[in-house]
């Protein structure tokens, strides 16, 4: 069929539209009268529209075609946004992800959407949505300016500590000369007053008079309105103020605050006017402009790598040459060459990194449909998206993160009435967190829920035979709360949807170890618990020691070894016959790599007095690596050893080294016992 | 030419056997072999192949004639089948040639010793006989990993 060949297009494109709408609605969500995102939206249905209906996928295309025309009635401002209308939209996305992952796998794309259709034009035609029409007024005044998570979150701290949240319209006379002078000593006096946390333009924009006439700031203070206006007034050239008392974006405000707020707004439209003008033209700029990317398929990525290691090999030998020549305009090129493709390593290591946002940002939506169903009220708070990390990770990664989300959302946040009767603010916080620690990753997953039982693990574990009661006594903490991810564990009072199934935490951790991560949880009892996990930041490049074992060559990832050590033959003891040795105190085992793997003995003989070893742990436990001699330390490029040999002891690849050789990798989570 | 096929000659032991030329990558000169421990005794390691990790199989041993002598004739047969890919250790590669496929014969039950099943036919070349080799059978993973298995708990 002809159309195979623009079956792929169709799936990435189809995809990026589904996430673009996926990000407007939940932002529209929050800002309600935000046209900007409603015209986004329209014309990432309408592109899919099109594509569907040229690939035939006509479920896709009448549901897209539906959607366009409630988003229309929006744009043209004859439907309010209402929560039943972002409702329906989200669950239109929902059926449209299905139908386009189905198609993905083969299927041919096909689903009953006529239910969703039909309260599509329900609501088209202005049936079942008779509240829109008020909520549209409330939320007009609501959100002259948008503020984004972090400043919301910051809204919300505040209004915790008392102070409230203004959002201040500063109008300069006409004819001001030194606007950014102005516009300086404004801030100054506000930053007396309180904190500004946004301003419209951007102090940027303000600094090089890249406005009009008026600016407008969000200021967090605990003085009162009319004291911050008679203040600002101090400053010369100021034609008018207009302060409101700005809503930190609660999704559904009393009525008796829309209405204080209108009071305040009424006396100035004037202004309000100039505000949503600005609003506009920046947020104009703020869009994306349209990035300047090509799509490679990885496994090109992948064959350019191994090209280039090629090359890296040959430029090994050549350097062997020139040193043999002693040609100095030949050894200045080489050393070019050298230089040249160390940069050329990193731009493709480079390439096969991407944003964690890819994982990311699916969870927005998921938060809130769980919460949702569970009654719930939580504040999904992302941070650090834009960390990079190796395509493989990510593409691995996030069914992991699914679980512990779900997970915190289900057990760790508690309900509404709960966190009130416990003195917490009502809406529960999650944190997503990311970002670049050495040569490791970190994602986080943090909740101000009620924490993990000690008691409760502790007794589950020992239930399941995996703990004595004498010993849980003196376990630490963290010691007892690794316990939930062990199989078969879980304390969630009844088997829920969405998780308790005490399959999930086990999973997740055998995943994260496969991919050479670890993960970690920390909890208070009723303050929240935190999941962190390190992942490296690339499973392709490995930082080794590597050390002779007779004339073989073997890597120790370095991540995994606590130092090295020569014994003299006396430090080395036996328990039942088995070799350990004294390491601070500490009693650990020796294992000689030479008899775990069949080294054939070398012919030179050097025999001397000392015996190298490489003390190596996983989690607490340590066990000595008895070699013949240490080599160094080495960035190599892990490679798989192949369809062929899987699964072969204690190795986990192997790598080409400078001079063509081969050597093998140590997996030390199998030596440790 | 459509009953002839294109068949690599190589010998062991002076017998002469034949692979098809499409399940071949290429023929190379024996590099340095990076043994790899605890594995079935026919896989004598893996040696990098233009950036390629490839794990090298004893032909012999794996067809339970003795183990190779490595010698300036040695050659590595690159094979592929599928996503596996393997150099097979053989004493000599000498030619390229054309067999006509109706003189190809099914293998008689036991040749040399070696598992039938390893065998794909029998044809006549140059009043000699080439034995025609199964490459699925002999890269076939299972029995590789039974064997691993054996080797590990005699280990044990």
């Amino acid at each position: 069929m002809e159309t195979n060949e623009y079956m792929e297009i169709f799936l990435d494109e189809s995809n990026e539209h589904l996430q673009s709408i996926n990000d407007n609605l939940l932002e529209l969500e929050k800002q309600p009268d935000n046209l900007d995102l409603v015209d986004e939206i329209f014309r990432s249905a309408h592109t899919l529209k099109g594509m569907a209906a040229t690939m035939e996928f006509d479920d896709i295309a009448s549901l897209t075609h539906k959607m366009e025309n409630v988003l229309d009635k929006i744009r043209k401002s004859e439907l309010a946004v209402s929560e039943q209308v972002i409702d329906i939209l989200v669950e239109a996305l929902e059926d449209l992800e299905e139908m386009v992952s189905a198609i993905n796998s083969g299927e041919d794309g096909s689903k009953d959407v006529s239910g969703l259709v039909q309260q599509l034009e329900q609501i088209e035609n202005g049936t079942g949505t008779s509240s829109g029409g008020r909520n549209k007024q409330e939320t007009t005044i609501m959100n002259e300016l948008a503020l984004d998570d972090y400043q919301l979150t910051v809204a919300h701290q505040a209004a915790e500590q008392g102070y409230s949240t203004f959002q201040i319209t500063v109008k300069l006379v006409d004819g001001c000369m030194l606007k950014a002078a102005r516009v300086y000593m404004v801030f100054e006096v506000l930053e007396k007053l309180g904190e500004v946390i946004k301003s419209v333009p951007t102090v940027e924009e303000l600094e090089a008079e890249a406005f009009e006439q008026s600016f407008s700031i969000v200021l967090l203070s605990n003085e009162s309105a009319e004291s911050i206006k008679s203040r600002i007034h101090t400053v010369s050239e100021i034609d008018d103020v207009t302060i409101v008392a700005f809503d930190a974006g609660n999704e559904a405000p009393e009525e008796e605050q829309a209405e204080e707020k209108s009071q305040h707004k009424s006396p100035q439209p004037e202004s309000d006017k100039s505000v949503s003008e600005q609003e506009k033209a920046s947020g104009k700029k703020s869009k994306h402009a349209s990035s300047k990317t090509i799509r490679v398929s990885s496994d090109r990525i992948d064959h350019l790598m191994n090209l280039f290691e090629e090359l890296v090999l040959d430029r090994g030998r050549l350097e062997d040459i020139s040193s043999q020549l002693k040609n100095q305009e030949l050894t200045d090129t080489i050393e070019h060459i050298a230089r040249v493709s160390q940069d050329m390593q990193r731009v493709i290591l480079t390439m096969r990194m991407v944003p964690v946002e890819q994982v990311f940002n699916r969870f927005p939506r998921m938060v809130r449909g769980l919460a949702k169903d569970l009654h719930k009220k939580i504040d999904l708070n992302i941070v650090g998206a834009e960390t990079e990390l190796d395509r493989t990770v990510i593409d691995e990664i996030g069914d992991p993160l699914v679980h512990l989300i779900r997970n915190s959302v289900d057990h760790g946040i508690e309900s509404p009435e709960e966190r009130l009767a416990n003195g917490k603010p009502e809406v529960g916080n999650l944190t997503l967190r990311s970002y670049h620690s050495g040569n490791h990753v970190f994602i986080e997953i943090e909740d101000d829920g009620e924490g993990i039982n000690r008691e409760k693990v502790a007794n589950k574990a020992i239930e399941n035979g995996l703990l004595s009661a004498d010993h849980s006594q003196s376990l630490k903490d963290e010691d007892v709360y690794q316990f939930i991810f062990a199989s078969g564990f879980s304390t969630a009072k009844s088997v829920s949807d969405i998780s308790g199934r005490g399959v999930g935490l086990d999973a997740v951790r055998m995943k994260i170890e496969a991919l050479g991560g670890d993960i970690n949880v920390e909890s208070e009892p009723g303050k929240g618990s935190k999941f962190s996990i390190q992942l490296p930041l690339t499973l392709s490049i490995l930082n080794t020691l590597l050390v002779h074992v007779q004339d073989e060559i073997y890597g120790i990832p370095l991540s995994s070894v606590i130092e090295t050590v020569l014994l003299e033959e006396k430090e080395i003891m036996h328990v039942q016959r088995q070799k350990v040795m004294d390491f601070r105190g500490k009693v650990v085992p020796l294992v000689s790599l030479q008899d775990v793997f069949n080294v054939q003995e070398s012919d030179v003989e050097n025999k001397n007095n000392y015996q190298p070893v490489v003390i190596i742990k996983k989690a607490d436990k340590m066990t000595g690596l008895m070699v013949d001699s240490f080599i160094g330390k080495k960035e190599v490029v892990l490679k798989s050893l192949g369809n062929y040999l899987k699964n072969v002891y204690a190795i986990s690849g192997a790598t080409i080294l400078g001079n063509g050789q081969v050597s093998l990798i140590i997996d030390p989570n199998e030596l440790i016992k | 030419m459509e009953d002839s096929m294109k068949v690599i000659v190589f010998q062991m032991d002076q017998q002469k056997y034949g692979a098809n030329v499409m399940e071949v990558l290429s023929i190379e000169e024996l590099e340095n072999i990076t043994s790899i421990p605890r594995t079935s005794e026919f896989i004598k390691g893996v040696v990098n192949l233009r950036g390629e990790i490839t794990p090298v199989i004893d032909l012999k041993q794996r067809l339970r004639l003795g183990e190779t002598s490595r010698e300036k004739g040695t050659r590595m047969l690159i094979v592929q089948m599928g996503d596996v890919q393997a150099g097979l250790l053989v004493d000599e590669a000498s030619d390229v040639v054309d067999i006509d496929t109706s003189t190809i014969e099914p293998a008689p039950e036991v040749i040399n010793g070696i598992n039938e099943s390893f065998i794909k036919g029998v044809a006549k070349f140059d009043d000699s006989l080439l034995i025609l080799l199964e490459m699925d059978q002999i890269l076939n993973l299972e029995e590789v990993n039974e064997l691993k298995e054996a080797a590990e708990e005699e280990v044990e």
